[in-house]
């Protein structure tokens, strides 16, 4: 692991789902700092390339290297205190309390006797703060809503602290100002930290406000990486979705309209 | 999440209530001895009838009642956290009805008390690797998968067991069917089942938290830093051979994988580091007892051990579920 190697380096990677191509010879690399947004359509393989980057599951062709390294070498643990993933679904088995759920992603920082620290109670507690859940330690998991849940998933994300960030659909369920609050705190996160992320996004309108690059998965293998004011265009994002969408731009902020 | 400490004093207490169990079963029985007396005679040779009656038959059937109900009761804590489903208990995966059909097969044969226990051992291990085999298959290996083959073996175990019972002769149907009932009166010698425990539980401690993530779904586990294929296929086996243990001292004995687990997650919350001792001890315990009351109440005539843990399990159970305001809120 060098200095100068990027966050995340992915060469050459081909993944195809259910023999549909998601990306061929595809090439990305992702600096500290740096937020990708991810779109597509329904099915064009956004999780899927999200899950080969997190390292859960294996390219047909090329590799992923974290930090330099690939995730063999580095092995699950030190994989785990590098890169964080949010899942896009999530069942709770067993019931757990708000904070007990938010603790888990201390694992990776305590050896195998450790037990959570007050410290480690600490750092949860500031992440359930962090995504308005404070008042929330005790109740559990299975009394929470789908955005309380949602707001919970990124709070233990939090609390594992990775430097990289692999988000599939951070902002489903959340009310509006729950969405912005989200999308403002990892972008607090990645100014403040230098954590990089990648985001699966479904509102092109606050990937170009909160991201800096976009990547566009057309779902027949064919990508597009850029910075967003080139890719989240009309043009591009009809072609994308297939379907007409209009610019609206307000106050320097943008939406699109479907037609 | 309890702390440290509160983690170590309810062990203690349930160490304390397992104790307070054992020395039950060496009191009760057809010759009653004093507590003074028991103490004695566990350290002393003397102690005439009721010495001898204490120290070769009631200590050592206490000891495997022991060792299975730990046993037992890891088996499911483990198994619940592999299929992540609170339904699962140590013979959903077919073990028993290996042993089972072993078992049967030695009785048939007019086997004594070591071929049964030898041919049960073997038809749990046969099971487990069926079912190891053809889950693992494609090295997909989902919670799923394994259920189901899990399920398919033991239904056609139980198909098996029904044809040898429906087959065998008179005079050998009632120690079949105490065999499927579970039965201590055979398990006179502890040791080994109790070396198992104490070695499952040692493998287990120290992936507890690792455990924890586990239950909460494999991606996230293995995205928390476990390796998660490695972790599961450890857990399949040890709780293999834990329930394999088990069934082969004292047969099916039903409930207590399943519900010695949930009580202990009800009382005192999943976290692993705490369960899977608290389970060991809990689970001992209630076997221990439920042992000592199939064979006094309704002496010289002895129940089913597996009838008595249900009858004591079932209403505590109840208690606890409806209890529980702290847990669900």
């Amino acid at each position: 692991m060098t200095s100068t190697a990027p966050l995340l380096q992915a060469r050459k990677l081909s993944v195809s789902i259910g023999g549909n191509p998601v990306c061929r010879d595809f090439d990305l690399t992702l600096q500290a700092g740096e937020r990708l947004a991810i779109l597509g359509r329904n099915g064009a393989g956004k999780s899927t390339l999200l899950s080969v980057l997190a390292g859960l599951r294996m390219p047909q062709a090329g590799e992923v290297r974290i930090e330099g390294a690939t995730y063999d070498a580095l092995g699950p643990r030190a994989s785990a205190c590098i890169r964080g993933w949010l899942p896009q679904a999530r069942s709770d088995a067993f019931a757990s309390t708000v904070l007990e759920t938010a603790l888990v992603g201390r694992h990776p920082h305590l050896a195998r006797w450790d037990w959570e620290s007050d410290k480690d109670a600490d750092i949860a507690r500031q992440a359930l703060a962090a995504v308005g859940l404070a008042d929330f330690e005790q109740r559990d998991v299975h009394t929470l809503s789908g955005g309380e849940r949602q707001r919970l998933g990124l709070a233990t994300l939090l609390t594992q602290a990775p430097r990289l960030f692999l988000l599939d659909e951070p902002i489903a369920h959340l009310d509006l100002n729950h969405q912005i609050a989200m999308l403002e705190l990892l972008a607090g996160a990645a100014r403040d930290c230098g954590a990089g992320m990648a985001l699966v996004l479904h509102e092109p309108g606050l990937a170009r406000r909160f991201c800096d690059r976009a990547l566009l998965i057309h779902g027949d293998g064919r990508t597009e990486v850029g910075p967003v004011r080139e890719m989240l265009t009309a043009e591009r994002l009809s072609a994308l979705y297939q379907h007409p969408l209009q610019l609206v731009e307000s106050d320097g902020l943008v939406s699109f309209i479907p037609r | 999440m309890p702390t440290r400490r509160r983690a170590l004093l309810i062990i203690a207490a349930l160490a304390g209530l397992a104790l307070l169990s054992l020395a039950l079963a060496l009191m009760v029985g057809s010759i009653p001895v004093g507590p003074a007396e028991v103490f004695l005679t566990l350290f002393n040779d003397g102690g005439g009838m009721a010495g001898d009656v204490v120290r070769s038959l009631r200590l050592p059937r206490a000891l495997a009642g022991f060792a299975c109900g730990g046993l037992l009761a890891l088996a499911g804590a483990l198994l619940q956290v592999l299929l992540r489903n609170p339904l699962a208990d140590p013979y959903v995966l077919g073990i028993s009805g290996g042993a089972g059909v072993g078992a049967m097969l030695a009785i048939l044969f007019g086997l004594g008390a070591a071929g049964i226990n030898g041919f049960a051992f073997a038809g749990a291990l046969a099971a487990m690797l069926v079912v190891f085999g053809l889950a693992h298959g494609d090295g997909s290996w989902t919670q799923t998968r394994l259920l189901l083959t899990g399920v398919i073996v033991a239904a056609g175990c139980g198909a098996a067991v029904a044809l040898l019972l429906s087959i065998a002769p008179e005079h050998k149907l009632r120690g079949m069917l105490f065999w499927l009932m579970g039965d201590l009166s055979q398990a006179d010698d502890p040791k080994l089942a109790l070396g198992v425990l104490a070695a499952v539980l040692l493998i287990s401690l120290p992936y507890a938290r690792e455990l924890n993530l586990l239950a909460r779904g494999a991606d996230t586990a293995q995205t928390l830093g476990v390796a998660v294929g490695r972790l599961r296929r450890g857990v399949y086996i040890v709780a293999s051979i834990a329930t394999a243990a088990a069934v082969t001292h004292a047969g099916s004995i039903g409930f207590i994988g399943l519900i010695v687990p949930h009580l202990v997650r009800l009382a005192t919350g999943n976290d692993q580091r705490l369960l899977l001792p608290a389970s060991v001890l809990a689970g001992g315990s209630l076997l221990v007892i439920a042992d000592t009351l199939a064979r006094s109440v309704v002496a010289p005539q002895q129940l089913p051990v597996g009838v008595l843990t249900a009858l004591i399990g079932v209403p505590v159970f109840l208690f606890l579920l409806t209890r529980d305001p702290q847990v669900r809120r």
